[in-house]
């Protein structure tokens, strides 16, 4: 596994808590996907660092709260 | 005997927007203390914070502990209807059996599965811009656009006949209607639940691709007749009580600021967040389902015993200082994801994907087939519904 880069936390996505709202997929696209069932797959764990407004932008608004930053 | 009933506290409107003296409620107090309609007394949370900590918290604000319509007598007939209310009923139901109602329709409303039906709502809004075009100016915008177009779409989708649509548009408008007695907006969600049984029962030989068909082959096993009919009469009002509401309201707001409206119609990307702050501004739905406390909770300040009957005002929300600067302010520029027009949760809005899809598509199309589109009379606002909206808006171009 690679290390994640410096600053961008972690993303956790808890699949049993997911509504399947898609509004992750709305808002960070690279990052966040739906599979057939609705819920959320992450495409990658460790977002690029360009993307971390986006990122902390989808786990502030998922409306089920299944997406989790590990910050620190 | 036919008083006209006081509208309560949380779905006073002053045009668009939250009443004066409701958001003044939020700046004072927050958590209000009010009377519903049925006589009851209710918690009304206005502030942002407190509605998303609210709608976060299922296991301490229960949908499912909130009698459906309070049936006001206590005899057989009405605890029969009580339970056929009941069942299939995802937006009054908790986790968990809302999450296994919830989970057999999330495929259907991926981000995906919407775009694979964005041509067929191209094809269905340029129908009626056709029509409108060929039989105006004038034109009633609620009746020849707003209204029909969503309610085609969500016909579709479901697997319901668009012909039937007198019957149930009529049936959905009376649920909705607060000024009505409880007993006949209850009577109306039965119709509701019968006419969508009828369909279902005659789809169980040969079920089609459609959304219902889909159901019933997928999980006709686990679903009672009752709970496919639950699902399939609010997916029904849901589709189409909303998004038309939006389409005419939003048209509407977009006229009275013609200086943003120039900039979005020159500007066609400007639309996803136009869209977005038009959903905050105007919070079509007033509240969401009323809660009941499962335990003693602090909100706001206060303290809230168990069994108390707790409401979330969307519109004072999605005004409050704490979300935006300027709330008041329609500034289409600043639309973001965010805001709680379509609820927080949980429940939050299963139809989003579709219905953000539903507007991309018709709000460009109508204003680019009539760049002159004018106010040709007044709008008339549907003051007792539960969803804000209006009931008829006549146009020229
Ligand atoms: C712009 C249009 C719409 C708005 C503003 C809107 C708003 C809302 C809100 C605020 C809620 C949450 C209610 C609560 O928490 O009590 C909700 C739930 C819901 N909406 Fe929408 N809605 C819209 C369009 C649609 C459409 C087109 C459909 C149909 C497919 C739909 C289906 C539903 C369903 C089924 C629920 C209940 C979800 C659950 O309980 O898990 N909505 N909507």
């Amino acid at each position: 596994m690679s290390a994640p880069k410096t600053g961008t936390p972690r993303v956790r996505a808890d699949r049993d808590v997911c509504i399947g709202a898609g509004l992750c997929v709305m808002t960070a696209e690279e990052v966040f996907d739906q599979d057939d069932d609705g819920l959320v797959v992450l495409v990658t764990p460790d977002p690029a660092p360009e993307t971390e407004t986006a990122v902390r932008k989808a786990v502030r608004n998922c409306p089920s709260g299944a997406l989790s930053l590990a910050e620190g | 005997m036919s008083t006209v009933p006081v509208l309560p506290l949380h779905m006073r409107r002053d045009g668009f927007g939250p009443a004066a003296e409701l958001s003044a409620g939020r700046d004072a107090e927050g958590v209000i203390r009010i009377d519903t309609m049925f006589g009851a007394e209710a918690w009304l949370v206005t502030r942002f914070e407190d509605v998303r900590t609210v709608l976060s918290h299922p296991e301490l604000y229960s949908n499912a502990l909130v009698p459906p319509f309070r049936p006001s007598s206590a005899s057989r007939a009405g605890e029969e209807e009580a339970a056929e209310i009941r069942a299939g009923n995802l937006i009054g139901s908790d986790p968990p059996e809302h999450t296994r109602l919830r989970r057999m329709l999330t495929p259907e409303f991926t981000v995906r599965r919407m775009r694979r039906l964005e041509p067929r709502i191209r094809e269905i809004v340029d129908e009626h811009l056709d029509a409108m075009e060929k039989s105006g100016p004038p034109a009633d915008l609620v009746t020849d656009f707003a209204l029909p177009v969503p309610s085609l779409v969500i016909c579709e989708l479901l697997g319901v006949p668009y012909s039937d649509r007198a019957g149930f548009q009529e049936t959905s408008r009376r649920m909705l209607d607060v000024s009505l007695p409880p007993e006949e907006r209850a009577a109306a969600d039965v119709q509701a639940r019968r006419y969508i049984a009828e369909l279902t029962a005659a789809m169980h030989d040969d079920p089609g691709e459609d959304l219902l068909g889909m159901l019933i082959r997928e999980h006709g096993d686990d679903l009672t007749t009752a709970e496919l009919a639950g699902i399939g009469s609010l997916l029904l009002i849901a589709g189409h009580e909303t998004t038309s509401n939006m389409l005419a309201l939003g048209t509407l707001a977009l006229m009275e600021h013609p200086g943003q409206l120039a900039l979005l119609r020159d500007e066609p990307d400007r639309m996803e967040a136009a869209i977005e702050e038009l959903l905050r501004w105007l919070s079509i739905v007033h509240t969401g389902m009323f809660k009941v406390t499962t335990t003693e909770v602090r909100l706001g300040g206060r303290t809230i015993g168990p069994g108390e009957l707790v409401i979330c005002s969307l519109p004072a929300a999605n005004r409050d200082p704490a979300l935006v600067p300027d709330p008041e302010d329609l500034d289409l520029a600043r639309g973001a994801i965010g805001h709680l027009a379509f609820g927080h949760g949980v429940h939050h809005c299963l139809g989003a994907p579709l219905a953000r899809m539903e507007m991309r598509i018709a709000f460009p199309a109508l204003l680019r087939r009539f760049p002159g589109l004018r106010l040709a009379g007044d709008p008339v606002y549907r003051s007792f519904s539960a969803v804000h909206g209006l009931s008829t808006m006549p146009v020229a171009w």
